[in-house]
């Protein structure tokens, strides 16, 4: 037993060593789980007070260019709110739930980086707007990601730029459906995987989201078709997608609430079985 | 002895907070960053414990942590820095040891690069292959790595002229 003691405290700093990695490799571990609450990032109050200070210095640089995408988005809201007047107007028939079944939290980016493998954002709504983990996020262009963690005032979004999000997406001429996955590389470009090869592809083609997971709507952008090759052996096609929103200046996003979620999800979950 | 451990502490401080604040917005092509905090780890006066080191390189990469979202990547990278950082010491002492910290002043520029490079390699190799979760895109993540080596290098011999300077 002395002995064993005595071994310990001579390799001391290396079981040190040992332990402090051991212990950062289960915070990586934890960290990487899809969803999960968590309290050491930048949904933290104090944190998330100070890089939302950097991210006002940083806002003054991108003034005009996010003004013009606001003027933008009014109009076009304008045009849409008319039109769902005229609809509402057309007829009672419809079922209620299923016209508001996403609702919207406009919330600003106070962090968001697109030069590492897995990039996450930071917006200034958390618990307090209803935000919860798992919800859509878009922005006035298209797909922006979905929510990973939440405190009072604050949320954490994993984007589209990061190697483990997966969004499912359909290319919109064909309805072929697919999955649009970031390869980690180039923040303006993603890949969209499990094209078949018997469609008849086109560039300029759009890829929108499906909405077969219920957490997007269907039919928000995704970006657009830019290069397409196929090889000699793949059943796929390798596609290459511009994506719809520049990430590098992504100021104001939507949170979407899905109303219907719980009821699509106890419905898969009787069906089919817990989700993995 | 009091006072070094106070301007320590206070070094502590700004190292972060120009880390969280000011360098993670910066990124050169989408490639280099700039991870000054390490300096702060190698700066630490040479006879420093090593399990004190450590565990200020675990305080401070847990912090950073925090602000970059990437909870325990630049905790491991930063806990390997702090676990080599004496034993590569001892093994580059200039003959008859050291008088002062681990500074450029103190011992001269080429000693500084023999000092640095490795460190600042050891710890960009282990957070970018952590980061990008396994080698699978080897090429990509070698030039970020050496990218940001360069960067941060160049940022941390800045910061050792000026100081050099400041004394005069």
């Amino acid at each position: 037993m002395e002995r064993l003691l005595y071994f310990f405290f001579q390799y001391r700093a290396f079981f040190t060593f040992l332990l402090l990695e051991i212990l950062a490799g289960w915070m990586i571990i934890q960290n990487n789980q899809y969803q999960s609450v968590k309290y050491f990032n930048t949904s933290n109050q104090i944190a998330a007070n100070l890089v939302s200070i950097s991210q006002g210095v940083r806002d003054y640089f991108w003034l005009k260019k996010v003004n013009e995408d606001l003027a933008a988005e009014n109009t076009f809201l304008r045009t849409e709110l008319e039109r769902q007047n005229r609809i509402l107007q057309g007829g009672d028939s419809v079922d209620q739930k299923a016209i508001d079944q996403f609702d919207f939290v406009h919330a600003k980016v106070i962090n968001n980086s697109v030069s590492r493998f897995k990039n996450y954002i930071t917006i200034n709504q958390g618990l307090r707007s209803g935000i919860e983990p798992g919800m859509a996020v878009i922005s006035t262009k298209g797909v922006v990601g979905k929510v990973k963690s939440v405190s009072e005032h604050y949320a954490v979004l994993i984007s589209l730029l990061n190697v483990d999000e997966y969004i499912s997406s359909a290319v919109k001429r064909t309805n072929n459906f697919g999955t649009i996955h970031w390869n980690g590389t180039d923040p303006e470009y993603a890949d969209l995987l499990y094209i078949p090869r018997h469609v008849k592809l086109a560039i300029q083609d759009s890829v929108v989201t499906s909405g077969y997971n219920a957490i997007f709507p269907p039919d928000i952008l995704v970006g657009i078709v830019e290069e397409v090759s196929l090889r000699e052996d793949a059943p796929f096609f390798e596609i290459k997608v511009k994506l719809a929103q520049d990430f590098h200046r992504l100021a104001y996003v939507k949170v979407i609430r899905s109303k219907l979620k719980p009821e699509v999800d106890s419905l898969e979950f009787a069906t089919i079985g817990e989700p993995k | 002895m009091n006072r070094s451990l106070v301007i320590h502490v206070f070094l502590f401080f700004v190292y972060l907070f120009v880390q969280v604040i000011l360098l993670r917005n910066i990124s050169l092509f989408n490639k280099a960053f700039c991870f000054l905090y390490i300096a702060y780890i190698l700066s630490l006066p040479i006879d420093s414990n090593r399990i004190l080191l450590m565990l200020i390189a675990f305080v401070l990469g847990f912090l950073i942590d925090i602000f970059y979202d990437s909870l325990g990547m630049h905790t491991a990278a930063l806990v390997a820095v702090a676990f080599f950082r004496n034993t590569w010491l001892q093994l580059i002492a200039p003959q008859g040891g050291y008088d002062e910290g681990p500074t450029l002043a103190a011992n001269g520029v080429q000693w500084f690069l023999v000092y640095s490079i490795p460190m600042v390699g050891l710890h960009h190799l282990l957070l970018f292959f952590i980061e990008a979760g396994g080698f699978s895109m080897i090429g990509f993540t070698l030039t970020k790595a050496f990218s940001s080596m360069a960067l941060t290098l160049i940022v941390m011999l800045l910061l050792q002229y000026l100081v050099i300077r400041r004394r005069r």
